[in-house]
């Protein structure tokens, strides 16, 4: 069983302990331990059920790579899935529970699949999508849903808060191992700016578990003495408990910091995603050991020789009395030392016919049994491991022994974790001697001057001892600093003692020619389930890309990517192959390095901030009275106002009736305005709207449209003319921005000799539109300029004072009323408009929404940017010829007009439409032609553009495109709405619902 | 006439740094070509501050002029003289293409104070404020809207349009919570 040891334990306090739950069953645990070696402490083996076959798994490493042991954490709104119990930091009240077991944990019905295994072969999804076509849907999708996956999403909202920070450095240095602090040490003392992160709480690596002197001390004292030093220098900055997730362009690094995962609730946002811009990178990542292809290597109790050791020497926890280290090289004596040195039972199984290397020779000087040549055949148990059978490696799986063990640690060798150096393009070199891939330094992934962006160093550079990994640490960080221009005043390594290490024998199955039974329980990606004979069948079935095999079979697919599996899975498909391994090649390896918790990613993105909310100078206001908003662009504007027990529809009627018989009051300041200046400023206006603008008096308001390239309408408003060489065009309420851009582009790629400067003033000002017969009235209540119709005629502006207030008065109409636009100084809108809101009491002034301006402006036939428009609609469409000058030479969207296409005489055109029966159209209804199209669908020949029950005549009216529509005038035609539904009669009519003389905004 | 309000009305937030909307303050956009004749003596007359190099600010007491491209800087001022400096520039600069307009009302300015006011702008910006001049004013973003920034006794100036001046108000309280320290 494996349980804490009496002794040992260096990152453990053994006076804190603490309490925390597995599946609701309460554990004793130290300050210190993770949340793996805390399980283990306690003799909790079995954590989880796998993906596919819900086998029964255990804890496999020490790190984050652990496949296996991933657990609900927390409660409620702190519940997070899928976490790695290896990285969980214990703390006291630590609630976990296992994954994807049902009912429970100890009893699965899922195993069920572990004995069908035979009908879920390696593509099974794939092949269930093909035959029989109906399976899929009622058969196969229902159960794997059901019995496949892992975590279940929290069902609250998150109770943490994150956020996001910028980091700038010239070198970052992925990886606090001996290595990075070595790469920092040269860095920092160079005078470089240096940011050093690590992912775990802790410095130093693997080197104080493996044992290495360094400096003639443990290591652990070099460790210390080596931070202290890099605490001294101020261009150096350290952070433990961040990760990093990510390399990509230009020196774009992604890391994740884990503030409070350790300390929930104590009000410190959660995690830190950090967003780094460094000039060069060190990826001082480590490497990652294998496991061994063998049978039954998936059973709770199997782990890697490193992680065995790990747990031993960090956390004093030993994960069985007797354990079997079985290997192809000389580290996983580590493990056979320590554990024996702990006074536990080893026995190793090597799969060299004589290791006689350093550390083989001390592990049988210190009385460890040996089996040479020899490998497991398969190991014994179901729920934990009972023993394994060890036969010849050579061989096919003759057992020649039974050993009883409840442990087996194991090492296939090391693979250095590559990851941050293939982000961006880094390529790999197959190192044949020591079966591994590591950095080609001739082919560095390359950053914004074609020089190399990212080093390798220490271990994750293939240096895998501490004595080399010194050495080239500090080799890559004075390349570093050469590539920066910076000269390295230190550049000697620290020395470690080297152990002297034979070679090891790469070993993918074991035994070498084991038979099908034994390959069907030899597992490469123990969280995807995907086993070595899936692998072979892939490569029967004619998979010989690696890329294709990962995706038929899944392997490395699973949220660990292939941290484990990925090289013996490509080792395994390259023997299917009969190929070298190089040839084979890697999968591709992607961020994160490990996963990213979503709410790091949305970072302070949330509630009120998740979206910049535009708001006018009245929108408290709005929001007092109970105006129903909506969104226009990022602005929020009131919809309606509706009193009390109104509907949203009573009140939009109520609204327009209001405005055309007395007053009302909207807030137009999301309306764009941008000033246009320079003695070229009306040759640019003439270029960028179809009709004149240069002529416009000064003094007067002109509509306008304008169009792109393409001839296709882009924006429409209200251009005014302020003095000789200054106008201010009024665009869209979405289009401000967009419009201003416009006009930049213009003028500074193409037009850059133009003498024209604009400004966007859009939120200098409130806008409020004074609309009704009663506007004049209450104008002149406030007192102030002269608002007559002689002083202030229709499609004029004045600058004036009203009430007290400095205004700009604009004679124009939306909705074919007497209206005042009434622009006046952000910071006075709020003041003006309560004013107006107060005197206009008398005048029966009610505020109307959006709803209405459309209803009303519909009324008038008024075309609506977005609504008649699609980015397909020219202004001829829409009949407003009269607002494209025949005079000029050119303007943009002139000579796209012309197109044949375009200039078509039957294209669809703007009408109204009356329903026969008094009905709304529905929006988006078609009209629809005889035949179908060569896509088989119904033919058209016209479609609603706006429609609206109009208050003022009592019945639906609606705008539309018809085709040759302005010449079939009374002709009655049938609508179909998208939905297929009922078809509702119409008769064509003039767009112009009301008042088409004009008469009652002139007056 | 009312008096002027700003976008929040002088919000403040206390956390590890001070978060407090100030204004209204007078802003003019003033648009000139580099070289423009008497361009500097118009700022000066303006509100008294020297032409800014590229990516600098200058200041005159509490006025200032930031450098926003090449040809546009803004000015700062009291909210009072906007309607003065104004006309001391079309005055300096009559018969020069230039634009000088009133920009006060369309924007909402922020002080953020404290020994560690930089980590609050280092939250919200992919600017640097450690690679910040003392007398450098940067345009940058602040999460997801338009915003400029400069250094000033104790912490930092921040301008953003008026229209999401609650947004900004948000970010920096979130970003300046205590606890939250990097």
């Amino acid at each position: 069983m494996s349980a804490r040891l009496q002794r040992g334990g260096r990152l453990i306090n053994r006076s804190a302990q603490i309490e925390f739950t597995f599946n609701g069953k309460t554990m004793k645990g130290l300050k210190g331990d993770t949340l793996a070696s805390g399980l283990l402490a306690n003799d909790q083996l079995l954590v989880g059920r796998s993906f596919k076959y819900h086998r029964p798994r255990g804890i496999v490493a020490s790190g984050p790579e652990e496949p296996n042991a991933l657990v609900g954490l927390g409660e409620g709104a702190r519940f997070e899935p899928n976490q790695r119990v290896t990285t969980t930091e214990l703390f006291d009240g630590l609630t976990s529970a296992s994954q994807n077991h049902w009912p429970s944990l100890e009893f699965d019905i899922g195993a069920l699949n572990n004995r069908l295994s035979r009908f879920l072969p390696a593509g099974f999804y794939y092949k269930t999508f093909i035959h029989p076509r109906s399976a899929w849907k009622h058969l196969f999708e229902p159960i794997i849903r059901r019995s496949a996956g892992l975590g279940k999403s929290p069902e609250q909202a998150d109770a943490d808060r994150y956020e996001y920070t910028y980091g700038h450095c010239q070198i970052l240095i992925a990886g606090g191992g001996i290595a990075g602090l070595q790469a920092a040490l040269v860095a920092g003392a160079a005078g470089a700016n240096v940011l050093l992160l690590e992912q775990t709480a802790h410095w130093g690596g693997r080197a104080p578990v493996d044992g290495d002197i360094i400096d003639g001390k443990p290591a652990e004292d070099w460790i210390s003495a080596t931070l202290q030093t890099l605490a001294g220098m101020e261009n150096v900055t350290l952070r433990n408990r961040m990760m990093v997730s990510g390399v990509y362009d230009h020196g774009y690094v992604l890391a994740e910091e884990r503030i409070a995962d350790h300390t929930p609730g104590d009000g410190r946002p959660r995690k830190r995603l950090w967003r780094i811009r460094a000039e060069k990178i060190i990826a001082a990542t480590g490497a990652l050991e294998r496991p061994l292809s063998f049978a039954g290597n998936d059973i709770p109790g199997v782990m890697l020789a490193s992680a065995t050791r790990d747990y031993a020497v960090n956390f004093a926890v030993s994960p069985g009395d007797h354990t079997v280290v079985v290997t192809n090289n000389d580290d996983a004596y580590r493990t056979a030392i320590t554990l024996k040195d702990y006074g536990l039972e080893v026995t190793v199984v090597d799969v060299r016919q004589a290791p006689t290397g350093e550390l083989p020779s001390r592990a049988r000087a210190m009385g460890i049994r040996i089996e040479t040549g020899r490998g497991i055949v398969k190991v014994k148990g179901c729920k934990r491991v009972t023993g394994v059978t060890i036969g010849l490696q050579a061989g096919e799986g003759g057992a020649v022994e039974e050993i009883a063990c409840d442990a087996v640690a194991m090492s296939g060798g090391w693979s250095p974790v590559v990851h941050l150096w293939s982000h961006c393009g880094g390529k790999l070199i197959w190192d044949e001697t020591r079966a591994l891939f590591r950095p080609d330094a001739d082919r560095p992934p390359l950053t914004h001057d074609g020089s190399a962006m990212v080093y390798p160093a220490g271990a994750a550079n293939g240096a895998l001892s501490a004595a080399a990994g010194l050495a080239d640490a500090a080799a890559q960080a004075v390349l570093t600093l050469q590539s920066l221009g910076k000269e390295a005043g230190l550049t000697q390594a620290a020395q470690a003692d080297a152990v002297e290490e034979e070679a090891m024998l790469p070993v993918w199955i074991m035994p070498a020619s084991a038979g099908p039974e034994l390959k069907s329980k030899m597992w490469l990606d123990f969280q995807n389930d995907v086993k070595v004979s899936d692998v072979q069948l892939a490569a029967r079935e004619g998979y010989v890309s690696v890329e294709h095999t990962k995706r038929y079979t899944t392997l490395g697919m699973a949220t660990d990517q292939g941290k484990l599996s990925n090289i013996n899975g490509l080792a395994v498909l390259a023997d299917a192959l009969g190929e070298e391994i190089p040839r084979v090649g890697t999968t591709t390896f992607r961020p994160p390095y490990t996963p990213v918790t979503l709410g790091a990613l949305a970072g302070e993105a949330r509630g009120d901030i998740f979206q910049p909310l535009r708001k006018t100078p009245m929108h408290d206001w709005h929001l007092a009275q109970g105006a129903y908003m909506e969104p226009v662009g990022l602005w929020q504007r009131p919809y309606t106002y509706p009193r009390h027990g109104e509907t949203h529809e009573q009140a939009v009627n109520r609204e327009v009736i209001n405005t055309r018989e007395r007053l009302g009051l909207l807030d137009a300041s999301t309306l764009g305005k941008i000033i246009v200046k320079g003695p070229d400023a009306g040759k640019f206006l003439d270029m960028l709207y179809t009709n004149m603008m240069s002529n416009l008096g000064i003094g007067k308001c002109r509509y306008g449209l304008m169009c792109n390239e393409q001839g296709f309408l882009s924006d429409d408003g209200v251009v005014i003319r302020i003095d000789e060489d200054t106008w201010l065009c009024h665009t869209t309420s979405g289009g401000a921005d967009r419009i201003h851009g416009w006009m930049e582009d213009w003028l500074q790629c193409e037009w850059w000799d133009w003498q024209v400067f604009t400004a966007n003033v859009t939120e200098q000002y409130g806008q409020i539109a004074v609309v009704g017969p009663n506007g004049r009235k209450l104008l002149e209540k406030l007192g102030g300029m002269d608002v007559s119709k002689e002083a202030l005629p229709f499609m004029t502006f004045k600058d004036g004072e009203l009430g007290g207030f400095p205004v700009r008065v604009h004679r124009i109409s939306f909705s074919g009323e007497l209206s005042y636009e009434i622009a006046v100084p952000a910071s006075h809108a709020l003041a003006f408009w309560e004013r107006l809101y107060e005197a206009g009491q008398e005048f029966g002034l009610q505020p109307y929404g959006t709803e209405g301006l459309h209803v009303l402006r519909a009324e008038k036939g008024f075309i609506m940017i977005g609504d008649e428009t699609d980015g397909t609609v020219i202004p001829q469409d829409l009949n407003l010829d009269w607002a494209i000058s025949k005079k000029k030479e050119d303007f943009l969207g002139k000579r796209g007009q012309q197109r044949t296409y375009l200039a078509a005489k039957d294209r669809w055109k703007l009408v109204g439409f009356e329903s026969i029966d008094g009905t709304v159209i529905p929006d988006g209804a078609y009209v629809i032609a005889p035949g179908t199209n060569e896509y088989g669908f119904r033919n058209a020949q016209g479609r609603i553009t706006s429609t609206y029950y109009s208050p003022t005549l009592k019945k639906g009216i609606a705008m539309g495109l018809l085709k040759n529509g302005p010449a079939r005038m009374g002709e009655v035609v049938e609508f179909t709405s998208m939905t297929g539904g009922v078809s509702v009669s119409a008769k064509v009519v003039d767009p112009v619902f009301y008042d088409k003389d004009g008469e009652k905004q002139n007056v | 006439m009312s008096e002027p309000v700003s976008a929040l009305n002088g919000a403040v937030s206390e956390g590890f740094a001070r978060v407090a909307e100030i204004g209204p303050l007078g802003m003019i956009t003033l648009r000139a070509k580099p070289g423009t004749a008497r361009l500097a003596e118009a700022i000066k007359a303006a509100n008294g501050c020297a032409l800014p190099d590229a990516r600098r600010i200058t200041h005159a007491g509490d006025n200032s002029c930031g450098w926003m491209s090449p040809d546009e800087y803004l000015l700062v001022l009291p909210y009072g003289d906007v309607a003065k400096a104004l006309a001391a520039i079309a005055a300096a600069l009559s018969g020069q293409h230039h634009l000088a307009v009133d920009v006060s009302d369309a924007r909402a300015v922020f002080r953020v104070t404290g020994p560690n006011a930089d980590q609050v702008l280092r939250k919200l910006s992919p600017a640097d404020p450690g690679a910040l001049a003392a007398d450098e004013i940067r345009r940058s973003r602040f999460a997801q809207v338009a915003a400029a920034f400069w250094p000033v006794d104790g912490g930092y100036t921040l301008v953003c349009f008026r229209s999401v001046a609650g947004y900004v108000m948000g970010l920096l309280t979130h970003s300046a919570q205590p606890g939250s320290e990097i």
